[in-house]
Parts: structure tokens; sequence; C-alpha cells
């Protein structure tokens, strides 16, 4: 009886506040209730312009994780056990140095060309150090979990080079691991607000902050929405492995 | 060819991570400690001892410290409420404190806003059924009990994704043992249970110190500044809102990562003690 009791106050307080952005992103002022917030939140251009530029930093994230994580994981896990101890430490490394912290030292450190720093691809580069720790967990557990030296072994004494065996072999036997820690990274990048604000970037984060001090409503539908999104990837990763992913540093 | 494979597979990332992620760290310091002409100074950290930056200090880790102590205490109170017998309720919750332990920031501080804002619902039905009215007696969503309860909204589910295992861990037959000897339920509680939670439920706890105190965006969104707090004051420093000051920015964030080395030392000191035990 108790503890249905105080379950029931903890669903309430994660609820509640869903539920309110919800009723609250569908009020029109007065009692009228309608999706004119949506609409007129969709109709602003700078949602397309942000989103849109979120959206291709999330997949440049995706792909320059993938690329450097997967051969190093790879080779950590077939040959040096002692690159997996470091990859371990390194993991751990963006939640000593948050992105707040680490945002003043690549600042300080680069200061050019401006074709790199003054663009939003500058972003990628720390989105790649946010993501790290979630990429490499999920490709490890995905390496862990074929048996790769035997693979290996099979597939260059049949006559496969180690770029054929990294293509044809090691990435579809751990699809599904990239796909969760694409899919992670996505809702990382899509919801990352620190890096872009300090570094004066207009990233969907940064437009929600915005639409936020001019209206509610559309800042309650926009707040929704990226809710919707985290949740979606989400469930895809839970689907794809068991085993919960813990949360570090994120986008807090 | 082993050497030369070496590189191929790990040169990238371990150069990648060294550009941008240790000489950054390193560059924190050295900028910190650099008076901008090529010298040393210690001027940067010694102005951490101004009121403002001392208030800051104060306030990030009173903050810290107390959606640490109440999420370790929520979080491990609904570890244990949700691993009863019915599989899926646990299964409902892990699902969701996956979102939840990731949905911070600025969406976070706009579904308070509307629930708990001035004009929020929460606010506006309590105002209006029962006659309370919050803004009046003292609370603000704005203010430091405000942030408290927004950030345990990202607290509890942590402590709980870290405290799910620690409680499952516990064996049914350890209870009827302790029953079968005589024990009464406070002593099973206190004598088998404490022991045995206390250790990663202090880990945990320092996790949610040091995940609170890194936290930026929530507090942004929500207070744009009223409420002084180092993660804030590191962004303003950095943007230049009123002047750029990167290098009081730098010795701001020194102060912060070494609280966090501290913090995940001790984490890890905990976890390594942890395991040490389960194993056996």
């Amino acid at each position: 009886m108790i503890r249905r009791l105080l379950l029931a106050l903890f669903g309430l307080y994660f609820l509640l506040p869903l539920l309110a952005t919800a009723v609250y992103s569908l009020w029109a002022g007065g009692n009228r209730y309608d999706l004119s917030a949506y609409a007129r939140i969709l109709a602003e251009p700078q949602f397309r312009s942000t989103f849109t530029l979120s959206l291709i930093l999330a997949v440049e994230t995706v792909a320059l994780s993938l690329l450097l994580l997967i051969p190093a994981v790879f080779w950590a896990n077939l040959r040096w056990p002692g690159l997996r101890t470091a990859l371990e430490v390194v993991s751990v490394l963006p939640f000593v140095v948050p992105p707040i912290a680490l945002v003043g030292g690549l600042t300080a450190l680069y200061k050019g060309p401006a074709w790199w720093i003054g663009t939003p691809q500058f972003l990628i580069v720390g989105y790649t150090v946010l993501a790290l720790p979630y990429t490499y967990r999920a490709l490890d557990v995905g390496m862990r979990s074929i048996d790769l030296k035997t693979l290996s072994e099979a597939a260059l004494s049949l006559g496969s080079g180690w770029l054929g065996l990294l293509l044809r072999v090691v990435v579809p036997g751990i699809l599904p691991s990239m796909l969760s820690a694409a899919l992670l990274t996505l809702a990382i990048v899509m919801g990352e607000f620190t890096f872009a604000n300090v570094l004066l970037f207009n990233t969907f984060a940064v437009f929600i902050n915005y639409v936020g001090q001019t209206q509610g409503t559309g800042a309650a539908a926009l707040s929704l929405l990226s809710f919707g999104l985290t949740w979606l990837a989400m469930i895809a990763i839970l689907r794809g492995s068991r085993q919960g992913q813990l949360s570090l540093g994120g986008g807090r | 060819m082993d050497g030369l494979n070496r590189l191929l597979f790990s040169g990238p990332l371990l150069l990648f991570v060294g550009a941008f992620l240790l000489l950054p760290s390193l560059q924190i310091g050295a900028s910190a400690l650099s008076d901008g002409h090529g010298g040393l100074t210690l001027r940067y950290i010694e102005a951490l001892g101004q009121p403002q930056y001392r208030t800051a200090f104060q306030n990030s880790v009173l903050l810290s410290g107390t959606t640490a102590l109440l999420g370790g205490l929520l979080g491990t109170l609904l570890a244990f409420l949700a691993s009863g017998r019915r599989g899926w309720l646990a299964e409902a919750v892990t699902a969701f404190s996956g979102v939840a332990a990731n949905f911070a920031g600025v969406p976070l501080a706009f579904a308070f806003i509307a629930t708990l804002g001035t004009t929020g619902l929460l606010t506006q039905f309590l105002k209006q059924a029962l006659g309370l009215d919050l803004y009046g007696s003292g609370f603000s969503l704005f203010s430091y009990w405000g942030l408290v309860v927004v950030y345990l909204y990202f607290q509890i589910p942590l402590m709980f994704l870290v405290m799910t295992p620690a409680v499952a861990g516990l064996r049914r037959e350890w209870r009827e043992a302790a029953e079968g000897l005589g024990a009464t339920p406070f002593q099973y509680w206190t004598r088998v249970v404490l022991p045995l939670i206390l250790p990663p439920a202090l880990a945990g706890t320092i996790l949610l110190f040091g995940n609170a105190f890194s936290a930026y965006a929530t507090p942004y969104a929500l207070t744009s500044g009223a409420l002084p707090l180092i993660p804030l004051q590191i962004g303003s420093a950095l943007q230049g809102n009123v002047a750029a000051d990167p290098q009081q920015g730098a010795a701001l964030a020194l102060g912060m990562v070494a609280l966090m080395l501290v913090s995940l030392g001790l984490y890890f000191a905990l976890e390594r003690r942890n395991s040490r035990w389960r194993q056996r």
C-alpha cells in the first residue's frame, strides 16, 4: 500500500511536467486549445534552419566518431589490451572536463583558421568528445559479443586484407551496436546547448532557448518535440541492447 | 607489420583525443596561469577568492550537494520500490530513467516553466483549486529551491540506474537466512542491507554531485544568471557578454576540473572496493 503510494508520487513528479508541457503547448489563450503554437513554430524559418543544422552536425558527429572509434576498438579488442585500458580512462575524461570547461580550453587553444572555428563545423570536435564515452561503450560491447579472434583468423587465412576484414566481417557483426551509438549521439547533439551557446552558433537547442524568451507556448511545443526525440532514440537503444546506458555529463 | 597496423587502427583516435581533449584540458590550466603576454601570473587564481566567485562557488556546491543527497536518497528508494516481483514495472522505470537522465538542459527547463512557472499549470491549479499561492509563499522556480526541484528530474533517474544492479544483487536467501537466525526486520535492514547498499549509494551520490555541478544549460535557461553558479560564470566569462575575460573563465574552469577530479577519484576508489566485495 505504502509502496504503491510512493510509486504513484514518483510517477506524478515525473509525468506532471510532461503533461503540463503538452497542455501548455496546446494553449491558445483564454480557454481555447489548438495546434496553433505548433503551426507557428513549424512555419518559423529559423526552426527549419536550426533543426537542419543540428541534424547535419549530428550526422557528421556520428560519422566522425564511428570512423575514429571502430578501428581503434577493434584493434584494442583483438591485439592490444593496453589500448583498452587507455580507452577506458579516456571515456571518463569528458566527465572530469565538462563541456563548459572544455569549450574554454578549445577556444583558447584554437584561434584559427577562420573557415574552421568561425563556422558551426567547429562544434563537431566538441560533440565527438561528448559522444565518445557512449560510442566507445556501445562498440566495445558489440565487439566483445562477436568472436573477433576466430573471425579474424578465418578472414585473414582466406586471403582477406585488414580493410576487408573490418568492412565485411566486423562492421556487419556490430551493426546493432553502431546503431545504438549513432542514435544516442543523435539525441545528444540535437539537445546540446553548452558548446553552441558559448560559441554563439544558432543550433536547435539555442533556438529553443531563444523561443522560450519570447513565446512560452512555442517553447513548450519544441520541448515536447525534443523529449520525443530522446524517447525515440532511447527506445531504439533499449531494443538493441539489454544493458542500460548510464548518462554521464550529457547536455545538462 | 603489427606496429604499422597499430598506428593505422588507433592512431587517428589517439591523435584526436590528444588534440581535442587532452591538450584543451591542459590549456585550461595554462590559460588560468598566463598573464596574456607570455608570463606567469596567479592573478586569476587569486581572483577566485573575490566575493562574486565565492558566492557562485558556495551556491554551486550547495545546490549540487542538496540535489546529490536528495537525488541519492530518492533514487535509491525508487530502486527498491521498482525491484518487485513484477518485472514490467522495473523495466518501465528503467526505460523512463534512461530518457529522463538524458532529458536535461533547455527543454527540461521549459517543461518545468510550463508546470511550476508563474503561469504554470500546477501553479495555477494549486492557486485556483486549493487556494495555495506558491509564489506568494516565497517559492520561485527561478530560485535555489526551484532549481533543486528541476535538477532532481535528472538526478533521481541517474541514481536509480546506478543503484538498480546493487539492489537486484540482494538475494532473497540472505533475508531468509537472517530471519532463520532470528533477526528482526530492523536488524536485517541495518545489519545486512545497509552495509551492502551504502558503498554503491555513496559512490552514486558523488557521481550525482559532479553531474549537478557541471550542469550549464538547465540553470542558464531557467535563471538567466539570476542565481550565480560556477558554470554560468564560466560561460559568461568566455562569451563576453559584458567584457570577455577568457583567462578568468579558465581559472574558474580549473577550479571546476579540480573538484571533478576529486569527486571522480573518490567515486572510483569506492567502486573498486565495491566490485572487490561483489566478486567474493
